[in-house]
């Protein structure tokens, strides 16, 4: 049977990509003309080429950056994807305490942002947080204020903290697919808890772990607020990553040439890199279904 | 392989069971021996596969100890047991290839590599899947995933029973008998105990030397498939077995005479006083129409190929009977039935003539 072609159906995408154009496209193409324009305000701009890219590309400043966002990112996923995957698979699968462990587990994703950043601002805090004061009067020195490690390590706790659960329903959601008969099968075949896993768990958990590190990924290479709210980036510049840097840089300093290049690359760089780890990934499993 | 005895077996997936109505399986006292070719048939939802999984370990039986040999098993775990199970859809590991599936349960004994590759070879070629050891198990037809859970089944030469739980569900019809008339002989060469879950007679009848019938939670015969035909032991085995099933006729039986509708049979032989709702079974293959015997009036004939079917009523209860190659129904239809091949049925059980 023939299919019949009727170009007029993308007419019905209008609506959709007006809207598109007028909350993204648009506002990106000033950012573009920032990124190609010098501008002293009134209106006024001036010609300026790649001079912004060349100086954003060479700028320490970026790269330095760069480096924190990109190991912040690595480790988040490192502790993340294992840890929500473990949770995955000790949560009851059904009754009461199934809900509660949903519910629990969601908890962390309902709060915004900046209520995070300072939930753990205060819970860290040394005078009178119950994290800080407590590390205190154990003896542990822990100040996120003045030691760049420590920051670092609430700044990743507090990320553990909110994000894991959504790489551990995810998952749990995977498990969930998963038919009884499997679990029987592995028995009578006699295969170790480790074969369960390896055989039956994770090639079923495969696709969610894709999406769920996908998200991860790119929320992580995009942080701003929770860290910006609890250590503003500091001590010194030991915790600022991409976004912080742009933000200081964009209304800060208020370089919107640099800041406008800076966004634009920054915005190709994670497309990129997602799209490459999708490709990948997707390559992966057409291979192994041959 | 073993012996495999349950003895005041009955299981309950309702924690505080009250009535026999909550139980999946009523109690039951049942050896099945080393070696036997078992077919277990019933209609869906008997508790046929509840049995299995209490045999093979995957759920544990509410009262009642299960026994291989003389080894209480009940509390051991599946993995203790040593026993193959293949279920109605196919389990197959995706990622792993079709040699790694076929190996994987040897493998997880420990057995060495030259005897793996040797026995995956052997298994391989009596499911015909030699070509395509080296492929991935995932994207295969459900056929051939299944044609691997049966290969992983029976791979391990060791087990105390393979369990086969409706494994042809999903084959198509041609496959379906060269793979059962494989299990036979697969059977007959390593003895191992086999027990074949089904609600497909023929299936059952084929395969197996005793057929294990399954009513409403109930074991209600064992036995080989003639002794299911000729005495069926409960009114569902005669109802079950056979095409179409036996002719169940509500009667009043003393002596060795039974009435129905103002009419009297004599019986092959002589029964007491029943007690119950009382019917006589006999078989439609048994069943004559001719002019002679009992007045019948005739609904339908069903021509199913073989041979024909009559669809009658006598005494207004609905009877069937096989008409012989080239038998005409005459004008005024009479039924005749062999007194030797009539059953007598109390409550639905099957009441023994006297002095047998």
């Amino acid at each position: 049977m023939e299919k019949t072609q009727n170009n007029k159906a993308w007419f019905l995408v209008l609506p959709v990509l007006v809207l598109v154009a007028f909350s993204a496209i648009l506002p990106l193409m000033t950012v573009v003309n920032y990124a190609f324009n010098d501008t002293f305000g009134q209106n006024e701009f001036f010609w300026a080429g790649i001079d912004w890219f060349e100086e954003m590309v060479t700028s320490d400043r970026l790269h330095e950056a760069l480096g924190r966002q990109v190991l912040f990112s690595l480790i988040i996923l490192a502790i993340e994807v294992p840890l929500g995957i473990f949770i995955a698979l000790n949560m009851p699968k059904s009754g009461f305490w199934a809900s509660f462990c949903l519910v629990l587990m969601a908890l962390p994703l309902l709060i915004p942002f900046n209520v995070v950043g300072t939930i753990w601002q205060i819970f860290g805090r040394v005078d009178i947080g119950l994290l800080g004061h407590t590390l205190a009067a154990m003896g542990i020195d822990y100040n996120y204020t003045n030691d760049p490690l420590d920051a670092w390590i609430t700044v990743i706790v507090m990320d553990v903290w909110h994000w894991t659960s959504l790489v551990a329903l995810l998952c749990y959601a995977g498990l969930q697919s998963i038919p009884q008969a499997y679990y029987q099968a592995a028995k009578i075949d006699q295969a170790t808890r480790w074969s369960v896993f390896r055989y039956i768990e994770l090639p079923k958990m495969k696709g969610v772990l894709l999406i769920a590190v996908l998200l991860r990924f790119m929320d992580s290479f995009m942080i701003y607020t929770e860290p910006f709210v609890v250590t503003g980036g500091g001590p010194g510049n030991s915790t600022t990553f991409l976004s912080i840097d742009l933000a200081k840089m964009a209304t800060g300093q208020f370089d919107l040439g640099p800041a406008a290049a800076f966004s634009i690359m920054y915005f190709l760089v994670i497309l990129l890199i997602s799209w490459v780890f999708y490709t990948v990934m997707t390559n992966l499993d057409r291979e192994e279904n041959r | 392989m073993s012996r495999i005895t349950l003895s005041k077996l009955a299981h309950s997936y309702n924690p505080n069971p009250t009535s026999d109505a909550d139980y999946a399986l009523k109690e039951m006292d049942h050896v099945w021996q080393d070696g036997g070719a078992y077919a277990l048939l019933g209609a869906s939802g008997c508790g046929k596969t509840t049995l299995l999984n209490i045999i093979s370990g995957l759920v544990r039986p509410s009262q009642g100890r299960v026994l291989f040999g003389d080894r209480d098993v009940t509390d051991a775990a599946t993995t203790e047991r040593n026993i193959a199970q293949v279920f109605q859809f196919p389990v197959v590991y995706d990622t792993m290839t079709v040699r790694d599936n076929l190996a994987f349960p040897l493998r997880n004994r420990g057995m060495d590599a030259a005897y793996i590759a040797k026995r995956v070879g052997q298994i391989a070629q009596m499911i015909g899947m030699e070509a395509d050891l080296n492929r991935k198990a995932r994207g295969l037809t459900a056929d051939a995933k299944q044609k691997i859970s049966l290969g992983r089944g029976m791979v391990r030469e060791d087990v105390n029973a393979i369990l086969f739980d409706e494994p042809l569900t999903v084959i198509d019809p041609h496959m379906k008998w060269e793979l059962r008339t494989q299990l036979k002989d697969l059977h007959r060469e390593f003895g191992h105990t086999m027990i074949y879950v089904t609600h497909d007679q023929t299936e059952a009848l084929t395969f197996a030397q005793k057929v294990v019938v399954m009513y409403d939670g109930r074991v209600v015969q064992m036995g080989t498939p003639e002794e299911l035909f000729e005495t069926p032991a409960h009114t569902f085995v005669g109802y079950f077995i056979g095409s179409p099933g036996m002719n169940l006729l509500d009667a009043e039986v003393s002596g060795s005479e039974a009435r129905l509708g103002g009419v009297s049979l004599p019986l092959g032989a002589t029964y007491g006083a029943t007690t119950g709702r009382t019917q006589i079974g006999i078989r439609p293959d048994y069943v004559t129409i001719s002019d002679e015997g009992l007045p019948v009036t005739v609904k339908r004939v069903e021509d199913v190929g073989r041979h024909r079917i009559v669809r009658a009523e006598l005494a207004g209860q609905p009877l069937n009977a096989i008409l012989a190659e080239g038998q005409t129904v005459p004008a005024d239809p009479r039924a005749a039935f062999p007194p030797a091949k009539i059953n007598v049925y109390d409550n639905d059980w099957r009441v023994s003539p006297m002095g047998a």
